[in-house]
């Protein structure tokens, strides 16, 4: 999570096939992505410790029980007992949830410390949900401004495909052989590898929800309020998530794509999103236009 | 048996009330609890300037402030900070502009609802002079320059060294109808 | 149901009145009322349950094929606000006014006038709320949690759907007074509240609840109307207002409400594992605490519904800590289920069938609920379709299992005829088999990344939401036996039912005839500690 020198581009370059793989939900998915942060890889290993934990009580208590099922059936002649009540029993079975309670709170504590902590962010970019789209303006960089602003929203082959009645195929669209079937944008948010990215996230009209599971995470965007939350992406690659807070008609239709390049490139898409020099005296110029689009 | 049955179904009518009268109680509980139990502050009134007074320059760390501004969509207005990015000294006074200009054909009203993140750092964010305490009014394509004048708290925990203070305007639609109806054009100054 | 009771020759001291308007519009009886709530329910679970397999069938294939997105949201809104107070609520309310007078020796409920105000509401609430589908600009879209700006942005239905809920409210704590007057008033002479059956002692904590909460959603909806239509502010920005603070009200009623849905079934699920284990329950007293200590903390838990609105750490850690404490009594009840269970003399019929399905499948659904309230995981949870897998395994196999097993359990003693137990079981498979089949793979949906409330998805999310819908449609479809078992057993079983019906049934409803008479426990009965279903009311 420390990490912040970008690694050679070539290795880069090696990983993106399996960040690739990791970005998109995949046909029979079973289980959370690992996802592409040291915070997603901890969300992910928390959540499959619960998880046994989970299973591993199941197992006693439902093989308790199915014993009980099998051994004390009134037609293999069980006669009932007539105890009903152990305090020990029950002081053992009070305690030792209690034990495995703290044991995984504990660790959980930790990492949600660890996710609230946005300091020593090194990018700032604003989140703004709009039915049915998201707008990003990148605020800051290395303490410049790259005065970068835009609206995202639903590819348009897709927003052709899902009308009701379009007789077209969802199935046809795809990128690298993966469906991107509600899941594409028309332009991206772009971000650097290895730069702690820090998020404020809002709204304009209604609550929205801003998630891609890779990250680790999902943050209300709430009119009125910013909420921040923040990342840092280890491999380049396009991560793909959906808005997850019920906003209306289009809920389902405003995809989120965060395409992470490395970071020299990231770089030179940013000189050419935005030529004007960036720096705190021509900040006025360069922020945002407010109209929505669409 | 039945006399005893209304008692309890009075009792319990009482806790009916009590209960929804509650509902309407956690407005001011929420702020309370917000404000004095987790601390953020969710009011942006002015500071009480007796208490900013008090506070003594900390040269020993910067702080970096962050201003992002937002136009309601419903708003036909631009709304931009003249500088993004500050670095101030907590406990010093400081000065940012912002500048508002009214696209549309007709004079509107609006307001700025601010807002802090990360929110644990809120009640250390202390605004002596911001537009946003007032509803502001703006003729058809006229712009105006508004300050904020603001002093963090020395007292802001030292772990959090950037600070984001957003601003988003929204229409005033009951103003703007009455500024409509009074049709005698405003001086531009704001109103309140 | 209790038609069959009308012409019932061994009850002498029947004085039902005569003519079928006069009989149920006008009664003030607790049996009648009972079986008005319950025959409601059963309407609202077809009529929430046609909306679901609307749902399911527009998510059956990827693409958008049978329905607006506009009218998808409608559904899935309508769907949760008729299931959770026109199905479940009413059911339990059903079951309480049938139950509790002759599980406590009560003559009737305390206050019968009223029970027949509070269950005539219902029928003209549900209307209203269904009559908004009908309506310009149609029904409310925002989901059932009403969550503003969104639910405030539509027509003017949503004024309707408030009235409703504010109907629905009162119908419901003015059940609840009744039932809390009733036990607390009306318990036959020696009958404890710590001798109480657990059915009755579940119900009374519920009441609680009920008229602890239902108010505040009433005034969190009120506040929704004065911001919609009266120029005040409480939930909007751009006033000055905050939305996140409706989301605290609301769940400041609505986690209280969740166990409202639940405890009831606690309490049914303890009165058939003992009675078909034969065998008292295990570590009554606990039962009872436990009940308690779980109402208790639902009311300091509710912000776990909304950790990704940007709450500060603390109240993160705090949400998330006391959210985990609710594992500890929820846990004590499962540990003594089964621990009943242990060394009894065990036979399968339909209820317990229902019952032993409810304490593995609702214990699935709280383990996800212990997932659930780890606060980093559930960044990634929350609102995915591994939420609605969790809250329909507590709410489908938890809640309505457990109607089922007291349909199944108390229906003897309603109508006078025995059910057919092939049919009933073949019910219970149908039905167990084909909700893991609806809600399991919801699960693997979730945590893949698909969001919930939506009506179309990516090809990903494809194979296992077909296994859902058919699942969904399967499921839906064996309901229909449910009504066929009810219908038989009511009108043509031949098998009439002994007062007690199982063999080991104890307690004071069973000692009363089958059917119940029309009235019952004029006379207050002699308690016998040994008639009392739970045994040593000393632990």
């Amino acid at each position: 999570m420390r990490r912040v020198l970008a690694a050679p581009a070539v290795v880069l370059l090696g990983l993106l096939a399996s960040a690739a793989a990791n970005a998109n939900p995949q046909p029979w998915q079973l289980n959370m992505t690992r996802g592409a942060t040291q915070t997603a890889r901890e969300v992910h290993d928390i959540h499959m410790v619960v998880l046994w934990i989970c299973v591993a009580i199941g197992v006693v208590v439902f093989g308790v029980m199915f014993v009980a099922m099998f051994r004390f059936r009134k037609s293999k002649g069980a006669v009932p007992a007539t105890w009903s009540h152990s305090t020990k029993l029950e002081a053992i079975w009070t305690i030792i949830p209690i034990l495995i309670l703290i044991a995984s709170a504990w660790p959980a504590t930790t990492l949600l410390i660890r996710m609230a902590d946005t300091s020593e962010s090194e990018m700032t970019i604003k989140v703004t949900g709009y039915q049915w789209k998201w707008r990003y303006e990148y605020v800051d960089y290395f303490g410049k401004q790259p005065g970068i602003n835009f609206v995202s929203s639903l590819e348009s082959q897709a927003n052709r495909t899902r009308q009701l009645g379009s007789g077209m195929d969802p199935r046809d669209i795809k990128v690298d052989g993966h469906s991107t079937y509600l899941l594409d944008v028309d332009k991206p948010l772009v971000l650097p590898v290895g730069v702690k990215v820090r998020f404020v996230v809002t709204a304009d009209d209604v609550i929205h929800s801003w998630w891609v599971p890779a990250l680790g995470w999902k943050q209300d965007a709430i009119p009125g309020i910013i909420n921040s939350a923040w990342t840092r992406v280890d491999e380049p690659g396009i991560y793909r998530g959906q808005c997850a807070e019920l906003c209306g008609r289009d809920h389902a239709f405003m995809p989120i794509v965060v395409k992470v390049l490395p970071k020299a490139e990231f770089e030179q898409w940013m000189t050419a999103q935005a030529p004007a020099p960036a720096t705190a005296a021509t900040a006025t110029t360069l922020a945002p236009t407010t109209a929505p689009q669409g | 048996m039945k006399h005893d049955a209304r008692g309890i179904a009075k009792v319990a009518l009482t806790v009916v009330a009590a209960s929804f009268l509650f509902g309407f109680a956690m407005v001011p509980i929420y702020r309370i609890a917000c404000e004095h139990v987790l601390g953020i502050k969710l009011s942006g009134e002015a500071a009480d300037a007796s208490r900013v007074a008090l506070m003594t320059v900390d040269e020993s760390r910067t702080v970096t402030v962050e201003f992002v501004t937002g136009v309601n969509s419903k708003l036909p207005w631009d709304f931009k900070a003249e500088n993004v990015r500050v670095s101030v000294h907590p406990g010093a006074l400081t000065e940012v502009w912002f500048d508002a200009t009214n696209n549309s054909t007709a004079a509107i009203v609006g307001n700025a609802v601010p807002s802090v993140a990360p929110n644990e750092a809120s009640p250390y964010f202390n605004k002596t002079e911001c537009f946003c305490f007032t509803e502001q009014t703006l003729q058809a394509g006229e712009s105006r320059r508004m300050p904020v004048r603001f002093v963090v708290d020395p007292q802001l925990p030292k772990s959090t060294t950037t600070l984001t203070l957003s601003y988003t305007f929204y229409a005033n639609e009951l103003a703007t109808r009455q500024l409509s109806l009074l049709s005698a054009p405003l001086d531009g100054i704001a109103k309140n | 149901m209790a038609h069959a009771a009308v012409h019932d020759t061994h009850d002498t001291h029947d004085h039902k009145p005569q003519g079928f308007l006069h009989r149920w519009l006008f009664t003030t009886n607790h049996k009648d009322i009972g079986t008005l709530y319950l025959v409601f329910a059963l309407i609202m679970f077809f009529t929430g349950g046609s909306m679901a397999m609307i749902i399911r069938a527009e998510l059956f294939e990827p693409g958008m094929q049978l329905v607006q997105p506009e009218f998808f949201n409608q559904m899935t809104t309508v769907h949760a606000l008729v299931m959770i107070f026109g199905a479940v609520m009413p059911a339990f309310v059903g079951l309480g006014n049938w139950m509790i007078p002759l599980q406590i020796g009560a003559p009737d409920m305390a206050l019968p006038r009223m029970n027949n105000w509070s269950f005539w509401i219902l029928p003209f609430a549900f209307l209203l709320l269904l009559s908004t589908l009908f309506m310009p600009g149609a029904g409310p879209q925002g989901g059932w949690t009403l969550y503003p700006p969104l639910s405030l942005q539509g027509s003017n239905s949503i004024a309707f759907v408030i009235l409703a809920i504010h109907m629905m409210g009162i119908s419901s704590i003015m059940g609840a007074i009744n039932i809390i007057a009733t036990i607390l008033n009306l318990r036959a002479p020696g009958l404890d509240l710590l001798k109480m059956p657990i059915f009755t002692w579940s119900w009374l904590i519920t009441a609680f609840l009920l008229i602890a909460v239902m108010p505040v959603l009433a005034g969190a909806v009120t506040m929704l109307l004065t911001d919609k239509y009266f120029g005040t502010s409480f939930f909007n920005a751009a006033g000055g207002g905050d939305p996140v603070m409706f989301q605290h009200i609301f769940w400041f009623f609505g986690h209280p409400e969740v166990y409202i849905m639940i405890l009831p079934a606690f309490g049914i699920v303890s009165e058939i594992i003992q009675t078909f284990s034969r065998k008292p329950l295990f570590g009554y007293q606990a039962m009872v605490y436990a009940l308690a200590s779980i109402a208790f903390l639902s009311f300091i838990v509710w912000a776990h519904h909304m950790f990704t609105v940007g709450m500060p750490l603390g109240g993160e850690i705090y949400f998330m800590y006391a959210t985990m404490l609710i594992a500890i009594p929820t846990g004590v009840k499962v540990f003594n289920w089964v621990t009943t269970m242990w060394e009894g003399s065990l036979t399968f019929e339909t209820p317990m069938l229902f019952a032993i399905a409810f304490v593995i499948l609702f214990t699935i659904g709280g383990f996800s609920g212990l997932m659930l309230a780890i606060v980093p995981a559930d960044f990634q949870y929350h609102d995915t379709y591994f939420v609605v897998a969790h809250f329909h395994y507590v709410l489908v196999t938890g809640a309505i299992f457990a109607i089922m097993a007291a349909t199944y359990y108390w229906l003897p003693k309603w109508s006078g005829n025995m059910y057919s137990e092939r049919w009933g079981k073949i019910h219970f498979w149908m039905s167990v088999i084909s909700v893991n089949v609806l809600f399991f793979p919801q699960h693997f949906l979730g945590l893949a990344g698909m969001p919930r409330r939506i009506p179309d998805y990516n090809i990903a999310f494809a194979d296992f939401n077909m296994i859902s819908s058919i699942g969904g449609f399967w499921f839906g479809a064996s309901q229909l036996l449910f009504v066929g078992v009810i219908v038989h057993a009511v009108y043509f079983s031949k098998n009439r039912a002994t007062s007690k019906v199982w063999e080991a049934a104890k307690g004071l409803e069973w000692t009363v005839p089958s059917p119940a008479p029309h009235h019952t426990f004029s006379t207050p009965p002699v308690i016998d500690d040994s008639m009392l279903a739970h045994g040593d009311v000393s632990h």
